[in-house]
């Protein structure tokens, strides 16, 4: 019997939600790390009982965690992220020369193959790799290297590199997207890299059609077509069939093309999710209807899905991390807001249920499918 | 030994209740006490002084003896009761966030 294993990362600790396949009774262990901000919880494909938290706080910094037994015990491993070399500056809001400093990390993505090998997504935009299983960190610094490093700025939320795709088909490739440098890729396995951002415009920085400076809020690829990307930038809906070579705008008929998360349906490329919020300025739902849109063209049109979603009187937002799909026959989807509901939709998005309604402030919802 | 008290969540961090001791050789300074600390209780490695600037992390105070510490350099010689044990080197978050 297949399983489900729903990993959440709030403003307040991290939660584990566990269910059959039929996703209907869910149990939840936690807060685990009380009280910390854990940005992002992710699970290793090759060995799902290997999973990586990322454990902030203001007070006492950076902590990463480690569970071998898919998330009932944990254990600190390395947390030192040193930027190779001098790391320079990037752009401050001001637009001044600030020196790159280390935060914290958004996300992880550990390995298709190597539940050691694991890459960091970290505030200031870098992107690091282990190999021994979170013990040791090194910069894939050509990253930063690529000559724009000193233009790019901090978003809203920070200088923050959020997403990390990994090609199934390419070792030597990795997809990264940073808020708001844009998106970039390596073919070479992270020695060098390009930005990927042509067809990007963003009429909110000096140069719409600028190779860097982009605020792209997540991409999202399918496993079995990963040449095709999907993006949900600060305003508009994005896709590229040529791995990022170009994008245009398939936005198409939704009610706002802010947002932050998107993603890809298990079974079908086609079919994507995005939840409208009403602007930059108004981080939550237009009309106070919570409402995923689900393209199952790949974009353009689109069409609300609300069955089991509030309706009325909702303002929570959806953060960038927090959607997910599992893999079962019937694809759930899922997804956690800022009012600490986490939702579920057994049924591709027909319909849904709150499979934790009180939770602190969800930053990241990742899923396991497990046999 | 010195005695050291934590704040709650590096206590839970480093899987300790109440004080730890800690053997602190050479001069006593706030410097030589977290070098021990991180070295007997490597999970704590970052969190109380930054890993690049090695600054005492700006949301936490050092106290002893009812005196404020924070801002002495981190090689001042502690006072001989922190050294001879009477009294505890006290790690304090700060109560910040609201």
């Amino acid at each position: 019997m297949s399983k489900v294993r729903v990993l959440v990362g709030t403003h307040k600790g991290a939660f584990i939600l566990t269910s059959d396949g039929k996703r209907e009774k869910w149990d939840v262990s936690g807060p685990h790390f009380a009280g910390w901000e854990i940005y992002h919880v992710k699970g290793s494909p090759a060995d799902p009982n290997r999973l990586y938290a990322s454990q902030t706080s203001g007070w006492f910094g950076q902590v990463v965690q480690r569970s071998n037994d898919g998330g009932r015990t944990w254990e600190a491993v390395g947390n030192k992220f040193p930027y190779e070399g001098v790391p320079g500056t990037h752009q401050w809001y001001d637009g001044t020369a600030h020196p790159w400093e280390f935060k914290r990390v958004w996300h992880f993505e550990p390995s298709l193959t190597d539940p050691d090998t694991v890459y960091a997504g970290i505030e200031d935009a870098a992107l690091f790799r282990s190999t021994d299983g979170g013990a040791n960190w090194q910069e894939l610094a050509g990253l930063r290297g690529h000559g724009s490093g000193p233009r790019w700025q901090p978003g809203a939320g920070g200088m923050c590199l959020h997403t990390i795709l990994l090609d199934p088909g390419n070792p030597n490739r990795i997809y990264i997207a940073i808020s708001a440098a844009g998106a970039f890729r390596t073919d070479d396995g992270g020695a060098t890299w390009q930005p990927i951002n042509r067809g990007l415009y963003s009429q909110y920085i000096p140069e719409p059609t600028a190779e860097v400076g982009h605020c792209v809020h997540r991409i999202a690829m399918h496993r079995s077509r990963p040449n095709v990307l999907y993006m949900q930038k600060h305003w508009d809906v994005m896709r590229s069939n040529d791995s990022g070579d170009l994008w245009q705008e398939v936005s198409g008929n939704l009610p706002t093309d802010f947002g932050f998360v998107i993603d890809v349906h298990a079974h079908e490329p086609e079919t994507i999710y995005v939840v409208p919020i009403k602007s930059d300025g108004e981080h939550y739902p237009p009309e106070g209807k919570l409402r995923v849109y689900r393209s199952r063209t790949g974009g353009n049109e689109w069409e609300p899905l609300t069955k089991g979603l509030p309706q009325e009187n909702c303002y929570v937002n959806i953060l960038r991390d927090a959607m997910a799909v599992d893999s079962l026959d019937s694809c759930g989807i899922y997804f956690g807001t800022t009012g600490g509901q986490v939702y579920c939709s057994a049924d591709a998005g027909d319909n849904w249920n709150a499979i934790a309604r009180d939770l602190p402030s969800v930053f990241s919802v990742e899923v396991q499918t497990l046999s | 030994m010195i005695r050291v008290v934590l704040p709650p969540h590096l206590r839970t961090l480093a899987r300790v209740g109440g004080e730890v001791k800690v053997d602190v050789p050479g001069q006593v300074t706030p410097r030589s006490i977290i070098d021990a600390l991180e070295a007997t209780y490597p999970m704590l490695g970052g969190t109380i002084r930054d890993y690049t600037t090695q600054e005492r992390r700006p949301f936490l105070r050092f106290f002893a003896c009812a005196e404020d510490l924070s801002h002495d350099p981190p090689d001042t010689p502690l006072p001989e009761a922190v050294v001879s044990g009477v009294e505890p080197f006290l790690i304090i978050g700060a109560i910040a966030g609201g």
